[in-house]
């Protein structure tokens, strides 16, 4: 078991070409176990930094260098570490072994080099290589994979010594597929259908249905919002409402006619840039107005607006580029090799811009109507006119200079827009938005397809290549599968940036289809599942839990977009000192809306959401933590919306005509989990029922009620498995 | 380094495997033993060193109070009262509204010694200058922020943007809570509504959500949702939880995701909690005399209630206990926010229950092992704001120095540490900032600010940020 661990990790640190050996990669680990602690910094001892290879090399007053380039046996530093006497390195702890001292005498006598290209001039670190297009590997079970992917995945779980995990059963899939690509679980009559298509092809007729229908849209676009940032209001102290729902919509619109992903991001980022720009295409650039806005009395306005200008990097960042840019803001990135200069490089390509809006009557899906927004009245009584947030490059361009510290009071230098050195260059010299949209985008940049592909690889199976979706930096989580995750991204690209297409490969892999369950030689071996040799198991996010209760109901509103709704609500969630906006409940079908169609205000979100791990859309959130908590328990007891969605689910059972208890009981717990109970599992749902008809002898609904609410409480009722 | 912290990083599923719980015992065993496992925050873990406190109770004056009318007299400003602020103090800084020159105001309250130490207390806390001997009374804080919503954020998260996690949540997940029926941390409200920052102020950040504050509101529903519906009968929801409880036990033997224990053992934690918060939240059973020591009455929402039920969590193990009471921002825009009426009304709200809170911990006996913190997340310029030529008596707010009381486990009793200059504008002795002030608080829980770590986007965490220095003027 532990070689196992230790071979899953070996895989992508010997990833890298060739035998050379790379500081950063190779050397600086052993020296960080052995000596950093001393040696590093601005206040190394004996003024000897192992971190810099001036001091490295250079002689520090009386002492001479402790590296000798070239000539291992004439520096000090071997000497040292491989001294039996008083001085030896380091005085205390473990000494060097000799595998790390050889490592080190075969670093310098290679020429000590702290470069981070190897020959090739490539970037040693797998993220900023070159997308390769490996071949897919050989495998014994021949007869197991159903596409490439699968070659990749078995290869790693034959070499592990273990088997795939068997297909799961035609309902768990239908469930399982309905929730990863609408959000949804299947109707009954969905579900029936599917179990009842006898076509060879029946699973690929019953997965493009599920792209086809507008749930998918919905589903995929709420995945984008977190990564957007989109709330309905501004934020800090006020955190007045804004009217940000046609962007949104328009998402929506995108991921329903499966817009390439290139020209998608070039919309989102820079559609006003593009020639005869629409009303639609400026609106698409909300994505980067979903910045908060302060407006207390005080505040600096350039204080914020080069806030708001930061955070659209960083959102850029970690959405494109998987990279934590924000820590370059105040110095050089400490892992990764993102400059400070780089940063206020990339900054300058956001910086340019200023404040517009497009009057809502745009929205794609107002039907042309002029909205106004509810709440409070404007002072003078008149309800306020509302207009979505979008970019507008400014008349005359900004200069961006490095800000010391990253503060906005310390401008230093002056610097053009530009990309990062160390990774492919741009083929244009523009300098706005739709030139940094354009580098993006560009097939020779290799952070977005593999950002992108490992992005909707966790969402088709719940368990991404990478585990740190915006972080491929040298402090993230290295992929599981580093030559399937590289395939993945060419394919992304080699198809089109076609995210519909993308995702069928993926849920129609033999990968996709195995069951959760796994043997216990398995669950052993590979706790975590990262062979991906069973299904991964867990609960779905906040939206989707309720989504799934009113849809087991019978009640979840079908209608599409436009302004967010109010469902119920418990009062006093709204109360605020510096706003008096009230959370005026919907009438209607508005009350039973998905989740995604929730108002959404950063300081207080809606309270189930958070329960279940939401974020209050302040920053880029890119994963979700999974809690599981007693919280979460009284707001699927006790929620008046989940209350709703139990009575509902009673009524579905008690007006199925001339059933049988068991009939009606099924009945809900196919709703419920998309599968027939067991015996055992009828039996005491029978019991519950009697025992309630028992205790209130009168009542007809009630007893269904609690039946209801059990079905509802279900950990498989919340659980993708 | 690392190491020590490592049993706290693991997942709840790693821990299963690594302590050689096989998924079978879990599903078979009582889950009571488990509860605690489930609830995460809910299990005490043993803290660095030994800790001089156990458990905190910070009263957040939120809005930022005047020092310089409650704790930091200054005879010169009431000498030189009305009179333009020298520029030297003034030159390069941002006010949130003060424009021009300012002028100097001097307090229009009167100051006298209290206790054996001889503590400055203002006239408008009576009740508090009556315990000047239990406190610690800081009169050099200073923060970076000077805005609300960034101040009551750094005062929180040591960061002055959403995104870290808060002290409490640091704490539940450093130490854990000693109580499985409650959370470690809990959040109580009064003044109208919650702060600036939103509930990023007890949020948890990367750490797991599990260490959140949980607002308890007052009134009916002291957890969100934690009653039954009217029509369902306790009864009922019982067996319908033990079918619930079969049914999701049957999915754990065929599945055996652990994660299914862990809900089963959160579902009873819940049943638990629908007794225990209600129970704690209901001050109809404390004696007449203490809810009138507090000026407390049950039903109501009120900070003298929620000391009362501060002091009811601290009992039963609830790890960090956070007041928030709002309406200290004392711009004298009009009498909703000015010196004369609004600060007095404010003094009047909380004075007698923060004493009264001290008192009682200490005749129980929880005053050793409490700490208690008052303070608000910035201080008041020492000149008046006047804006667009307001009559009213008011201050701007005022990052560079305020003052804090402390009382109880592991600090000094009966002192005043730290001195202001002679207008009480900047900190002249021993200044603590904000990050030194959470190490100090995590010290006193028994936590070395730099070793309390917790790995996220690719570089380890802490309170303290790189800052932080433990400041030993305070501690006993």
């Amino acid at each position: 078991m532990r070689l196992l661990a230790a071979s899953l990790l070996i895989v992508v640190t010997s990833s890298a070409s060739g035998d050379e050996l790379i500081y950063d990669r190779d050397v600086r680990p052993v020296l960080a176990v052995h000596c950093l602690r001393c040696h590093s910094g601005p206040q190394a001892k004996a003024e000897l930094r192992l971190d810099d290879r001036a001091s490295l090399v250079g002689a520090r007053g009386d002492s001479p260098a402790a590296v000798v380039p070239s000539a291992a046996d004439a520096s000090p530093l071997i000497e040292r570490v491989r001294s039996t006497g008083d001085d030896r390195m380091p005085p205390k702890g473990p000494a060097l072994d000799a595998a790390q001292i050889a490592l080190l005498e075969r670093w310098i006598d290679d020429g000590a080099s702290f470069d981070a290209l190897d020959a090739n001039g490539h970037h040693w670190h797998w993220a900023y290589r070159p997308i390769a297009r490996p071949a897919p590997p050989p495998v014994v079970r021949a007869d197991w994979p159903r596409n490439d992917v699968d070659r990749f995945v078995l290869a790693r779980i034959e070499a592990a010594g273990l088997e795939p995990a068997p297909e799961a059963d035609r309902a768990t899939l239908a469930r399982r597929l309905a929730l990863d690509l609408t959000g949804l679980p299947p109707t009954l009559e969905e579900l029936d259908a599917f179990l009842a298509d006898p076509r060879d092809d029946a699973y690929e007729r019953y997965v493009d249905a599920l792209l086809a229908s507008p749930a998918y849209a919905e589903h995929l676009a709420r995945t984008w919002l977190d990564l957007a940032h989109y709330a309905d209001t501004h934020g800090y102290e006020k955190d007045g409402r804004r009217s940000m729902w046609p962007w949104r919509d328009a998402v929506i619109d995108a991921f329903d006619e499966d817009v390439p992903f290139d020209a998608f991001t070039r919309q989102q980022i820079a559609g006003d840039l593009q020639p005869d720009a629409s009303a639609t295409d400026r609106i698409a650039t909300g994505f980067l107005r979903n910045t908060m806005i302060n407006e207390e009395g005080g505040v600096d306005p350039e204080e914020y607006r080069v806030e708001a200008v930061a955070d659209r990097l960083n959102t850029i960042g970690a959405v494109w580029l998987g990279s934590t840019l924000t820590c370059a803001r105040c110095h050089d990135h400490k892992y990764d090799p993102f400059t400070q200069r780089d940063y206020f490089r990339l900054f300058a390509f956001l910086n340019q811009d200023e404040p517009d809006t497009v009057p809502t009557s745009h929205g794609s899906l107002a039907g042309g109507a002029t909205e106004t927004v509810p709440g409070p009245p404007a002072a003078d009584g008149a309800a306020t006119q509302a207009s979505t947030l979008v970019m507008k490059k400014a008349d005359t361009p900004r200069t961006t200079h490095v800000f010391a510290g990253g503060s906005f009071l310390s401008p230093t230098v002056a610097v053009d827009a530009g990309t990062p050195e160390f990774l492919p260059r741009p083929t244009g010299d523009g300098r706005d938005r739709a030139a940094l949209a354009a580098w993006l985008t560009d097939p020779s940049n290799p952070l977005p397809p593999r950002v992108l592909a490992n992005r909707l690889f966790g969402i088709a199976l719940a368990r991404p290549l990478v585990a740190t979706l915006d972080d491929f930096g040298t402090q993230g989580d290295p992929p599981t599968h580093p030559e399937l995750l590289d395939w993945l991204a060419s394919e992304f690209v080699r198809d089109g940036w076609s995210v519909k297409r993308f995702l069928r490969l993926l849920v129609t892999s033999a990968t996709y289809r195995q069951s959760s369950i796994a043997d216990a030689a398995t669950l052993d071996a590979d706790p975590g599942n990262r062979l991906l040799a069973r299904a991964q198991r867990v609960r779905v996010e906040a939206e989707v839990v309720r989504d799934v209760a009113l849809s087991v109901g019978g009640i979840l509103s079908r209608k599409r977009g436009g302004p967010s709704v109010f469902p119920p609500q418990p009062d006093g969630i709204w109360t605020m000192i510096y706003n008096d906006d009230r959370w005026v409940e919907s009438a209607g079908e508005d009350r039973l809306r998905r989740g995604l169609y929730t108002f959404w205000r950063r300081t207080a979100p809606y309270p189930s959401f958070v329960t279940f791990d939401a974020p209050s859309r302040e920053t880029c959130i890119a994963t979700r933590p999974r809690s599981n908590t007693p919280l979460q328990a009284l707001v699927l007891l006790n929620d008046p919306a989940f209350v709703e969605a139990q009575h509902a689910l009673a009524s579905r059972m008690l007006e199925r005509a001339d059933a049988t208890d068991a009939q009606r009981i099924v009945h809900g717990f196919r709703r419920a989990t998309s599968r027939v109970p067991d015996a055992v599992e009828l039996d005491t749902l029978l019991d519950l029922l009697a025992s309630e008809r028992t205790a209130h002898p009168d009542a007809i609904e009630a007893p269904w009620r609690v039946v209801a609410g059990v079905l509802l409480n279900l950990d498989e009722t919340i659980t993708r498995s | 380094m690392r190491d020590e912290l490592e049993p706290r990083r693991c997942t709840r599923r790693e821990w299963l495997r690594d302590c050689g719980i096989g998924l079978g015992s879990i599903a078979l065993a009582s889950l009571d033993a488990k509860d605690a496992l489930a609830a995460g925050a809910g299990s005490a873990r043993p803290p660095h060193f030994r800790a001089r406190a156990k458990s905190v109770i910070h009263l957040f004056m939120n809005g930022g109070p005047s020092q310089i009318d409650l704790f930091d007299p200054k005879p010169m400003l009431v000498e030189r009262n009305r009179q333009p602020i020298p520029e030297s103090f003034t030159n390069g800084e941002r006010f949130a509204f003060i424009k021009g020159t300012p002028k100097l105001l001097g307090s229009p309250f009167a100051f006298a010694r209290h206790g054996r130490s001889g503590a400055e207390i203002s006239e408008l806390l009576p009740h508090t200058a009556s315990i000047a001997d239990e406190l610690a009374i800081v009169r050099s804080v200073k923060t970076d922020q000077f805005n609300h919503a960034p101040a009551e954020l750094f005062m929180n998260t040591g960061f002055a943007r959403i995104g870290r996690p808060s002290l409490g949540s640091w704490l539940s997940y450093g130490i854990g809570s000693a109580n499985a029926d409650l959370p470690a941390f809990v959040v109580l409200l009064s003044g109208g509504g919650q702060p600036s920052g939103g509930y990023s102020c007890w949020g948890s950040g990367f750490l797991p959500t599990e260490h959140q504050g949980v607002v308890f509101r007052s009134g009916r529903d002291p957890v969100l949702f934690v009653n039954d519906p009217p029509d369902v009968a306790r009864d009922s929801r019982r067996r319908g939880l033990d079918a619930l409880r079969a049914l999701n036990r049957r999915r754990l033997d065929t599945v055996r995701d652990p994660e299914i224990a862990t809900r089963i053992a959160a579902y009873e934690m819940a049943f638990r909690m629908q007794t225990s918060a209600p129970e704690l939240a209901d001050l109809s059973t404390e004696p007449a005399a203490v809810l009138e020591e507090y000026g407390a009455t049950p039903g109501e929402a009120s900070f003298a209630n929620n000391c009362v039920l501060a002091r009811r969590m601290i009992e039963r193990g609830v790890r960090f206990v956070q007041l928030y009471h709002r309406g200290w921002d004392s711009h004298g825009t009009g009498t909703h926010d000015d010196l004369l009426t609004s600060l007095r009304e404010r003094c009047a709200q909380t004075d007698r229950a923060c004493a009264a809170l001290v008192r009682d911990l200490k005749r129980r006996g929880l005053l050793d092992e409490t700490l208690v913190v008052w303070g608000g997340e910035f201080g008041r310029t020492p000149m008046n704001e006047e804006r667009d030529g307001s009559q009213f008596l008011g201050r701007d707010h005022h990052p560079h120095a305020f003052t804090m009381w402390f009382a109880g486990g592991g600090v000094k009793r009966g002192i005043t540490i730290g001195e202001t200059d002679e207008l009480g504008y900047f900190v002249v002795r021993d200044p603590v900032h904000v990050h030194d002030l959470h190490a100090t608080l995590l010290h006193l829980l028994g936590l070395e600010h730099t070793r309390l770590t917790y790995r996220s986007q690719g570089r380890d965490f802490r309170l303290t940020d790189v800052h932080g220095e433990v400041f030993a003027p305070l501690l006993a």
